[in-house]
């Protein structure tokens, strides 16, 4: 009793406190929002795009008056696909423009340079791209999807709406695609298919001769058991791919092919009518038939002038971190990392998909899945679409997870193991 | 002998100088004395910037001096970074798989440490078992002794083959840079044991040292780069500056002429490729810890390519024109990279320093080859000693 | 009303339901699962549908597979749709009355894949001997990806009547499938199995795999049943596998994990010792084994089992591999035909990885062949070769904004983008390279600064994302000898450019005066330029020459693979390996040096197929210690022009 009186006592001075710093607070020192995104070498394909939408949500908010009555100022850095500069840029995003929150990263590499200079300064980072999970760090929130809510429900359409009985995982070799392919596998052997069902097959980034590989999954039906593909391909390497497929007449209703790195941005790069009913995972396609899609897309084509400009998941991702983080700032009152942090647990904000999306204590979303089929347009036909699924920071498919859990709002843990009963440890592995 | 060159190369002494100077400034300027002034992130860059003048040393050495235009020393940098590597990351790894097991009941069996530390490391790239490469990780001493063994024995067997087999020229450029590709590709591959595209990282958490700030570590590890950029200096300036130093420069020259003097030209080669190779490595082991992580793109080609422009915009054949080229072009490119440089608004189009840096770069490159063939080292002869 | 007596009708499952005119009602029935079909609850749908009798069934049916159904949303009616923008033009099921309304309101109807299988596969006996030939495939394709007992008869049925011969051949192969799989009489299963064993299409090797299934057996007496093969354990299966099986079949208790032994020590520590030893000693393997006997000892845990006894149970059972298919004489034609199929499928694997390595020595040799100029007979070190591959595929997209005619576009595209980098070519020659012929090393320099420039340049212009360059209807698809071997369309026309440009520049610099100069001021600028020849010009017309090739080989590229600022980096290093591989100065080297990198690569890859990476990476430890032990390359030049 004596204990809650005295958090009362804390909250109630802590309000206190906030509400009189923001009457006092006469914006000479504006609020920042730091965009490390990748403007140059290889990842600037995918992310100058969410450096766009960042500025446009950034524009947006400030038209509407910006947050505690102060304009947002982006400060935007160039981390140039380079996986150590991104380490340097976040320190000196915290450090000498003293952001209140970086929106950033793409690839799982340069999320893990970040991690350790975020957890050494209390810095906060919004991730908005789908991930291999096996992390949940007390100043990362993770946007996008966690394996459980794009590869799992993916492969259960594949066993179950397609009868697939052969697996083709292919894949970039780095982390996100090895870790999705194991926990899959082990999946996939959960639910009866055998080892010897699951082709497994890494390529280099940027990987366009195909003809090979695609020739090997096309020989795997030789048993008469339907085939199927799990891409996890990554970026431009798509290209090549598909173009390959395209030829050597693979079509959808033979060997279906799902992808998870594969968006409307990436099929802008090439011709799709002959790609027509092959697969993507996500939790957000353009064609999604809602009014807050409708006028996300149109804010997204007056903002950078070009009607033919696609949007994606993780544009969704970032719409969706922004607009959260805004309302648990002004729930707390403040911009401080750790007051926004425990505000940012619980809230929720309309997706674009017609559901809410809700940040739990593991700081990860709960997101719908969307499976969509390949349009002659570039764009995808949902075929299939799940109620929310809360992500799993550590998956339960593989034994070393399994027993681990996050939760930063009642244990206070990233990586809690629920046998000994005790927290592995508080920072992140990276 | 062993001072005659400091005297006669009064060069070292100036450089000595200016670096001492520029160091103590950095060091009471920074977080960690308390003034304040120089940022820890600025630290870190500039320690890195030291460490990149280090291996532009080296290269200026190998290709200044001894014509041999090397695009692959980046392995060598990238070998030493992940040597320190592994034992940074198992030794903190080791400290925290050590705390969370020594809550239980029953003290775990080293086999349980061991694997409780791979799943911690590996885990993150989908294994759990430690490769071989990992043998020596538990022991910093044999991991620091591999930052010198690795890339000298790598750069003894790969010289040997190639200067034997009289590979020269642009061949011989062509060789290296294959090497520096085959070396990262081998990385690439979540196979490989040194998880991958990952890399290792969190190097900058030295273990043992976990309460210390990052300023301090940031100017330690500044001091470090400092020093051993120094010890470099006079070891290269030595070298180049002896008989030895002739022959070499002979070799760039006319190596025939040079065989034909009854000299072991692939002898004295393989020895400044070793040696630059050697001091390669341990630029890269005090420059990863500083960068926090490193992994296979880091000695991608391009990254070799870049220290020959460094080396050829500072001045070949001057070791400080190396240091010049280095320092310039790296801090220039974290300069407008980061979004310091302000924007320039000609009226009907912006430019956007991050869009056109590069553009900017490149075509330098194209002027300094043109104009200014001795570099910026060779201006500053110029002005200081005149033409001969 | 009628709704209630239809349902009662279709419970009773009366066939007088054909009096019900309408399809409608029908199908209100089934609203749910016609809505949101999925592939398990769909076929009780499509019994109904069916079992009706109705006319209107095969075209509702055609109609939903290919997402032409609408739902309106107020009274759940079906209609079939056609919308266009936000108008959406609904035809009523029975009538035929088309009416048009906005989208809003009504949702299309998207079967999924697995549901449309299910579909064609009902739709097979109304399509089977329709008119339209567009039917009938459609239905041959549904057989083909389900086959199943009761198509057999129909199938048969149809082939006489069947005019298109090549559709009928196919109705043949089909139907021999159907038999070995499916025939009631022994005999005519056999005859056709032994009909498959000369067909190397993977359906036919299904249909043989399929008969041959076998699942893994263990006993501990002899094995019964038709046997595949007994495996031997450490050969077959590991021991760990093996005790596994046992375990799995109740033949053997489970082994005892560490993890398991830690846990049950933990949970039986009294007083701070575990079967009398202290817990603080428990970490070592040793003292954790004493511990775990003494607790199995006194009976609170389960016995340990050693590896002693897992050696002794697998030795005492017999694992092995038996035929689901009982009937021996089956299985034995099966196998029979299947092993002399596989002996013709190696040979075309072979065949086909061949091509493939063909097709990629030529995408080497056409990326390395400007190269192969510029490097190889002018010593010209230039590292910007690769971002010229990038303008010409970039000028490819850029035509093909204004000329929407894909065969058109790429016939403007590769003259064009010949001009366009031959002048990026001439101008660099001019502006840069000219200065710096007594310096090699540094045109790799000042070309590499061009080379970033350039790449930056490409990103401002075009942006970041990956551009489209779609080749003409003609290249699509591929070029079908079996199942096996096949290759693109597209990969032989790069083939036939590359060996066009190989004749072409093989003519040049053989048969015209300007190859005659060319060679000349390679060997010896000073004595052709005394002969009248002027070195600069012709330096400069080579130099476009090889620029030029590049920017057409980007087109091609291009087509294949991918348009980015950062496609030019992904074949730099590589075309200067092939053209130092096979030897510079001479464009047979080149030649030599593509086929060499394109097929070892293949080989490498036929090895190790999960991991191309790997490949790659011994795929340059053998072009560095090619290069080691042959510095001049495959096909050395002799003589003074030799010396560097």
């Amino acid at each position: 009793m004596k204990n809650y009186l005295k958090t009362s006592a804390c909250v109630v001075g802590a309000l206190l406190a906030s509400t009189s710093l923001v009457a006092a607070q006469d914006c000479a020192d504006p609020i920042k929002v730091g965009v490390l995104h990748s403007l140059s070498g290889s990842m600037a394909i995918s992310e100058t795009t969410l450096k766009d939408v960042m500025l446009m949500l950034i524009e947006n908010q400030n038209a509407k008056g910006g947050l505690l009555g102060c304009q947002i100022e982006p400060v935007v850095v160039d981390p140039a696909s380079d996986w150590p500069l991104f380490a340097e840029k976040a320190r000196e995003l915290l450090t000498v423009n003293n952001v209140d929150v970086i929106f950033g990263n793409w690839t799982s590499v340069s999320r893990k340079s970040v991690l350790p200079v975020l957890e050494e300064l209390n810095g906060l980072l919004f991730y908005p791209v789908q991930y291999e999970g096996e992390e949940s760090s007390k100043n990362v929130f993770y946007t996008g999807a966690a394996p459980n809510q794009q590869a799992i429900p993916a492969v259960d359409y594949f066993l179950e709406e397609l009868g697939v009985e052969k697996f083709a995982l292919l894949g970039t070799d780095y982390v996100y695609p090895r870790t999705t392919n194991n926990i899959l596998e082990a999946y996939l052997m959960d639910h009866g298919i055998a080892k010897e069902d699951i082709f497994v097959n890494y390529t280099p980034f940027g990987q366009s001769d195909w003809a090979t590989i695609v020739g090997d999954v096309v020989k795997l039906g030789e048993d008469g058991k339907q085939v199927g593909v799990i891409s996890t391909i990554n970026g431009d390497a798509n290209i090549g791919f598909y173009k390959e497929l395209a030829a050597a007449n693979v079509s959808a209703d033979d060997i279906p092919v799902v992808a998870f790195s594969v968006g409307e941005e990436e099929l802008s790069g090439l011709d799709t009518s002959n790609l027509v009913g092959h697969l993507a995972a996500w939790n957000y396609f353009m064609s999604a038939d809602t009014p807050e899609n409708a006028t996300f897309i149109e804010d997204w084509h007056a903002y950078i002038g070009d009607d033919k400009r696609v949007t994606n998941d993780p544009m969704e991702a970032h719409y969706i971190g922004f607009n959260m983080w805004v309302q648990a700032v002004e729930a707390a009152g403040t911009t401080d990392v750790d007051a926004v942090s425990d505000a940012m647990i619980g809230q929720t904000f309309p997706n674009l998909t017609g559901t809410t999306a809700e940040m739990l204590p593991n700081h990860h979303l709960t997101k719908p899945v969307l499976i969509g089929e390949i349009r002659a347009d570039g764009q995808f036909d949902i075929i299939s679409q799940t109620e929310p699924v809360p992500g799993d920071a550590w998956t339960d498919f593989l034994p070393e997870s399994a027993v681990l859990t996050s939760d930063w709002k009642d244990l206070k843990c990233g990586m809690y193991n629920t046998e000994t009963k005790t927290c592995v440890q508080l920072t992140s592995n990276y | 002998m062993t001072t005659g060159f400091l005297v006669t190369n009064r060069s070292v002494r100036w450089f000595l100088l200016a670096l001492a100077l520029f160091t103590a400034v950095v060091a009471f300027g920074s977080e960690a004395s308390g003034a304040g002034l120089i940022s820890t992130s600025l630290v870190k860059t500039l320690g890195k910037t030291l460490c990149l003048c280090l291996i532009a040393v080296a290269m200026d050495v190998v290709w200044g001096y001894c014509g041999i235009l090397s695009l692959g020393h980046f392995a060598f940098f990238g070998i030493g970074g992940y040597a320190i590597g592994m034992w940074l990351m198992y030794a903190r790894t080791e400290g925290i798989v050590m705390s969370s097991l020594s809550g239980q009941v029953i003290p775990p069996t080293p086999q349980e440490v061991s694997d409780a530390i791979g799943s911690q490391i590996f885990g993150v790239v989908g294994s759990s078992d430690f490769p071989l490469v990992w043998a020596f990780a538990d022991s910093l001493s044999l991991q620091l002794l591999m930052v010198i063994v690795v890339p000298g024995l790598l750069a003894l067997v790969f010289g040997w083959l190639a200067f034997r087999s009289r590979v020269t020229g642009v061949y011989l450029s062509i060789l290296t840079q294959a090497m520096t590709l085959a070396l990262s590709l081998y990385l690439f591959q979540n196979d490989s044991g040194l998880r991958g595209n990952n890399g290792l990282s969190g190097l900058q958490n030295i273990p043992g040292f976990e309460g210390t700030s990052q300023a301090t570590i940031s100017l330690v590890f500044f001091l470090a780069s400092a020093c051993a950029l120094a010890l470099g200096y006079i070891l290269f300036a030595w070298v180049v500056a002896g008989k030895m130093g002739s022959v070499v420069k002979g070799i760039r020259d006319n190596e025939a002429r040079v065989r034909f003097l009854g000299y072991r030209v692939e002898g004295y080669k393989l020895f400044v490729f070793t040696l630059t190779a050697v001091v390669s490595g341990i630029a890269g082991a005090l420059y990863y810890p500083q960068a926090g992580i490193i992994n296979p793109a880091e000695i991608a080609p391009i990254a070799s390519i870049y220290l020959a422009v460094w080396v050829a915009i500072g001045g070949r054949g001057r070791l400080y024109g190396a240091v010049i080229g280095a320092a310039l072009v790296s801090l220039l490119s974290s300069w407008f990279t980061g979004g310091g440089a302000p924007d320039v608004n000609l009226g009907i189009y912006r430019i956007q320093w991050t869009d056109w840096w590069l553009v900017l770069l490149g075509l330098s490159f194209v002027g300094v080859t043109l104009f200014f063939p001795k570099g910026i080292g060779g201006l500053f002869d110029y002005i200081v000693r005149k033409p001969s | 009303m009628l709704r209630i007596l239809a349902a009662l009708i279709l419970s009773l499952g009366f066939a007088a339901l054909a009096q019900a005119q309408d399809l409608q009602p029908v199908l209100q029935d089934h609203a749910d699962e016609i809505a949101k079909p999925s592939r398990s609850s769909v076929s009780t749908a499509l019994d109904a549908l069916i079992a009706s009798g109705l006319p209107q069934v095969t075209p509702f049916l055609e109609a939903w597979t290919d997402k032409g159904i609408w739902q309106r949303d107020a009274d759940g009616m079906f209609f079939y749709g056609n919308a266009k923008g936000s108008d959406l033009t609904l035809r009523n099921i029975d009538t035929g009355a088309e009416t048009t309304v906005s989208t809003v309101g009504h949702t299309e109807l998207r079967p999924n894949g697995g549901v449309r299988r299910v579909i064609g596969t009902a739709l097979v006996q109304f399509q089977l001997a329709d008119p339209d030939i567009t039917r009938r495939l459609s239905a041959i394709d549904s057989i083909a990806r389900r086959p199943d007992a009761d198509q057999l008869i129909p199938l048969l049925g149809s082939i006489d009547t069947e005019p298109d011969p090549t559709l009928k051949a196919r109705k043949i192969q089909l139907a021999n499938f159907l038999s070995a799989s499916f025939a009631e009489d022994v005999a005519d299963r056999i005859a056709a199995i032994d009909s498959l064993a000369r067909d190397t299409s993977i359906e036919a090797r299904a249909v043989l795999n399929q008969i041959l299934s076998v699942s893994s057996q263990v006993t501990a007496d002899e094995p019964t049943g038709g046997i595949a093969r007994i495996l031997s354990v450490g050969r077959d299966l590991t021991e760990a596998e093996a005790y596994e099986r046992l375990v799995a079949a109740n033949l053997a208790p489970p082994t005892i994990p560490p993890v398991a032994i830690r846990d049950a020590l933990a949970a039986n520590v009294i007083e701070g010792r575990v079967g009398g030893i202290p817990t603080a000693q428990l970490g070592t393997d040793a003292t954790r084994a004493q511990a775990y006997a003494a607790l199995a000892a006194s009976g609170s845990v389960l016995p340990f089992v050693t590896p002693q006894d897992q050696s002794t149970a697998i030795a005492n059972h017999t694992f092995y591999e038996a035929y689901d298919q009982d009937d021996t004489a089956i299985t034995d034609a099966a196998r029979a035909a299947l092993s002399s199929v596989e002996t013709r499928v190696a040979a075309s694997r072979f065949a086909d990885l061949a091509l493939d390595g063909l097709s990629l020595a030529s995408i080497y040799f056409l990326a390395a062949i400007g190269l192969a100029i510029t490097f190889g007979v002018m010593g010209v070190i230039n590292m910007a070769h690769g971002e010229f591959i990038m303008m010409g595929a970039y000028t490819g997209y850029v035509v093909q904004q204004f000329v929407p005619d894909y065969t058109l576009s790429i016939i403007i595209a590769l003259p064009l983008a010949f001009a366009v980098t031959f002048g990026a070519g001439v101008a660099m020659e001019r502006l840069v390279i000219r200065h710096l012929y007594h310096r090699p090393l540094e045109t790799l320099l000042a070309t590499f600064g061009i080379s970033i420039a350039l790449q930056q340049l490409a990103k401002n212009i075009f942006g970041t994302q990956a551009r489209p360059l779609t080749s003409p209807g003609w290249l699509d698809g591929a070029w079908v000898l079996s199942d096996v071997i096949q290759i693109s369309y597209i990969r032989i026309a790069i083939f036939v450019l590359a060996l066009l440009f190989l004749g072409l520049i093989l003519y040049i610099l053989k048969r015209t005066r300007l190859g005659l100069e060319v060679r000349a001021v390679t060997q010896n600028p000073g004595m052709a330029a005394s002969m009248g020849i002027d070195p600069d010009r012709i330096n400069m017309m080579t130099f476009g020459l090889g620029s030029g090739i590049a920017g057409i080989a980007g087109v091609a590229i291009g087509l294949y693979a991918k348009v980015t600022s950062e496609m030019g980096a992904d074949y730099i290093v590589q075309s200067f390996m092939t053209v130092v591989v096979g030897g510079v100065g001479n464009v047979w080297g080149t030649l030599a040096g593509a086929s060499l990198i394109g097929f070892l690569q293949k080989g490498i890859e036929w090895l190790n197929p999960s991991n191309t990476l790997a490949a790659q990476t011994y795929m340059v430890l053998f072009i560095i210690l090619f290069i080691q032990f042959r510095p001049k390359g495959i096909v050395a030049q002799k003589g003074r022009a030799a010396a560097d």
